[in-house]
């Protein structure tokens, strides 16, 4: 069966140019970039062009850019080393939406010292400016806040926080895991103190990430080894995936655009049409100002584990902020926080496109799902109850 | 992902009984759009009293489908007392089993087909009995009570898998924790007893917790432990056999020995050791 894949906010497939990039650095060049022989030296090299393609792509300086393990280590890295930085400082502010690689740190601090202040979002997943800023004093430490949301797509306005933070001297992090590759990122124009990113979230491999840290950020590492990174993050380099994550972001540089115009096209016009066959249904979160190749879509009166399983008989992957999926009983914290009903929350399924999905695979999702729910709906209870 | 058998797959793709039975003998309606599952239960019967025709329709997740599915298909021809011995656990072993997760989907099918039957018998809606314990979820303490035994579940994980309770904000869960023990006939916290305990009462039921726990385990490892004298809240012992030479034996005293006697006797003992 013919795989159709629009879950790529989950992993994304390694780009073909990105796997023939990394596999010489397995077993034929496979040296320890620190060693002293030529042999370790080119490995070296290559990891020296791989953190000048990641800093190209986010307009930062190779050397603001630390390899880290996963977009996970990055947020963990960065928050950390704020609060270590400002021992003083008992406060710290994020939104009720992260990620949870953010989210259960920020729960974990709260419990152990920390005053944490989680800023809402509105019914359409924007933040909540004003709660943020207000909530903004001497005490505060750190501000993380996610540059776009995994589940609805929403876009924050990274760039206004991060003037506010600026002049206030507050440090700003931001896990921009979903955003980069996806949406043009300007570091020189934008004042973020430090960003995480994921190698598997844009068509590189997954076990690799990368934190980006301003010149001038107080910074402690979190992993303390070796001199690897400048000392900022021990451990021997993971190469072949640094590479890979390399040559993935020169790609995403260069098909940023394209995600921007073709993806956005395909996301459009599978919403639409879903919208159009589909009764009672809805998009979660802002439509004016989200990510090209997100949409979280609620379809009323099914849940979301029965759609998805049912999509999986025709071979597409896609998600859900259902409950039943996730072996909590609740939905999605994102969709709740955003104030979606239970009652679409439920049934609300994520779909996000990249650059190798085609038309004819939009078109077959757009022929399969109506009928899916419509089968579904005959079956609950509420539909009919509700027409 | 989740592993579902494949019977379970097969009566989510292809339910049995789906529908509504416009004259039914009972009908049987639980849980909520809020919820994440609900489930309408119709029967008829025959002129044997013998169940003829069952139908059902479902808003969840596979399992949830599939458990009416299976149950629809499970009780006709039964006779209501037959059909009334039907518990989750056998909707479960029907499918081939379910994941824990999904154990409450199975309870949701039981508790239809028990509410359809009491709508036959012109039973009124049974009022909710006992006491919310979750409010997240609107469980009472029967509804834990009676899952925890039919089940036997010991944590209030399983509870919720089963049960849903605690599943939300997780106020509730020293309460379910309270009604786990109460219900498996575990010791009711010594620390509401304690309070009328005299002298003698507590030397005695410290005696009878080293007898019946903590020598029995001592025991095994080739050690033993004996009751010197108990001093208000000193319990002062003597380390016998392996465990008077073991350099680990400190730790046995306090974190075996001294934490079974404050969980069963009083939570302000200290042990002590006397050489």
């Amino acid at each position: 069966m013919k795989v159709i894949y629009v879950d790529n906010n989950a992993t994304t497939q390694v780009a073909p140019e990105v796997l023939e990039e990394m596999l010489p650095y397995f077993n034929e060049f496979y040296g320890n970039p620190s060693s002293m022989h030529t042999f370790g030296g080119m490995v070296e090299h290559k990891i020296v062009e791989a953190r000048e393609r990641v800093a190209e792509l986010l307009g930062a300086s190779p050397e603001e850019i630390i390899f880290t393990s996963c977009g996970t280590e990055s947020d963990s890295t960065a928050i950390r080393a704020a609060i270590l930085s400002n021992p003083s400082k008992k406060h710290i502010v994020t939104s009720r939406v992260e990620h949870p690689a953010v989210k259960n740190l920020y729960e974990y601090l709260s419990k152990n010292g920390y005053r944490v202040t989680f800023v809402p979002v509105d019914r359409k997943g924007r933040l909540d400016l004003d709660n943020l800023y207000k909530n903004l004093d001497e005490d505060t430490a750190i501000v993380s806040v996610m540059w776009a949301n995994n589940e609805s797509g929403v876009i924050f306005p990274i760039e206004e926080i991060g003037g506010v933070l600026k002049e206030k001297g507050i440090v700003f992090h931001t896990d921009a895991v979903q955003a980069v590759g996806k949406i043009p990122i300007d570091l020189k124009k934008i004042d973020v103190d430090m960003l995480s990113l994921s190698g598997h979230k844009l068509h590189g491999p997954k076990g690799v990430g990368a934190l980006y840290v301003r010149k001038g950020t107080k910074y402690s590492p979190f992993l303390i080894g070796g001199h690897q990174e400048k000392g900022r993050r021990g451990g021997t380099e993971n190469v072949a995936s640094i590479i890979g994550l390399g040559k993935a972001s020169e790609l995403a540089a260069a098909n940023v655009s394209d995600e921007s115009i073709r993806v956005k096209r395909l996301r459009d016009k599978l919403e639409a049409e879903l919208l159009n066959r589909v009764p009672n249904t809805m998009v979660n979160g802002d439509r004016d100002n989200r990510l090209p190749n997100t949409t979280s879509i609620a379809f009323e009166y099914v849940e979301g584990e029965a759609i998805l399983l049912m999509m999986d008989e025709y071979g597409i992957c896609a998600s859900s902020g259902s409950a039943c999926t996730s072996g909590s009983l609740e939905p999605s914290h994102v969709l709740r926080a955003m104030g979606v009903p239970f009652t679409a929350a439920h049934g609300s399924i994520r779909f996000s496109l990249s650059i190798y999905n085609t038309e004819e695979e939009i078109d077959f999702i757009i022929e399969k799902l109506p009928p899916i729910i419509e089968r579904l709906r005959e079956l609950s209870p509420f539909w009919k109850k509700a027409q | 992902m989740w592993e579902y058998t494949k019977t379970v797959k097969d009566h989510f793709l292809n339910p049995r009984n789906v529908g509504v039975i416009e004259d039914a003998d009972g009908v049987g309606e639980v849980g909520s759009l809020a919820c994440g599952d609900a489930l309408t239960l119709y029967f008829k019967l025959d002129e044997n009293k013998k169940i003829k025709d069952a139908k059902f329709q479902t808003f969840g997740c596979a399992s949830a489908i599939a458990s009416s599915s299976a149950l629809t298909e499970m009780i006709k021809g039964l006779t209501l007392e037959e059909a009334q011995n039907i518990t989750n656990d056998k909707i479960a072993e029907y499918l081939g089993g379910l994941p824990k997760q999904k154990m409450h989907c199975s309870v949701l099918g039981r508790d239809a087909l028990e509410k359809a039957i009491a709508n036959y018998r012109g039973q009124a809606e049974k009022k909710i009995e006992g006491e919310i314990v979750c409010e997240c979820f609107g469980v009472t303490d029967i509804e834990i009570k009676r899952a925890v035994k039919e089940n036997s579940l010991n944590s209030i994980e399983d509870v919720t898998n089963y049960v849903k309770a605690g599943g939300g904000c997780e106020s509730c869960h020293e309460k379910i924790q309270e009604i786990i023990d109460e219900t498996l006939g575990l010791e009711i916290p010594a620390k509401k007893k304690v309070i009328r305990l005299t002298n003698i009462q507590k030397i005695k039921l410290i005696e009878e917790t080293l007898e019946r726990e903590i020598k029995p385990a001592l025991k095994k490892d080739g050690g033993n432990i004996d009751l010197v004298d108990v001093d208000g809240n000193n319990v002062l012992v003597k380390l016998q056999g392996t465990c008077a030479t073991c350099s680990a034996s400190q730790i046995t005293l306090k974190h075996y020995v001294e934490s079974k006697l404050r969980e069963l006797v009083s939570p302000e003992l200290l042990v002590e050791e006397v050489h």
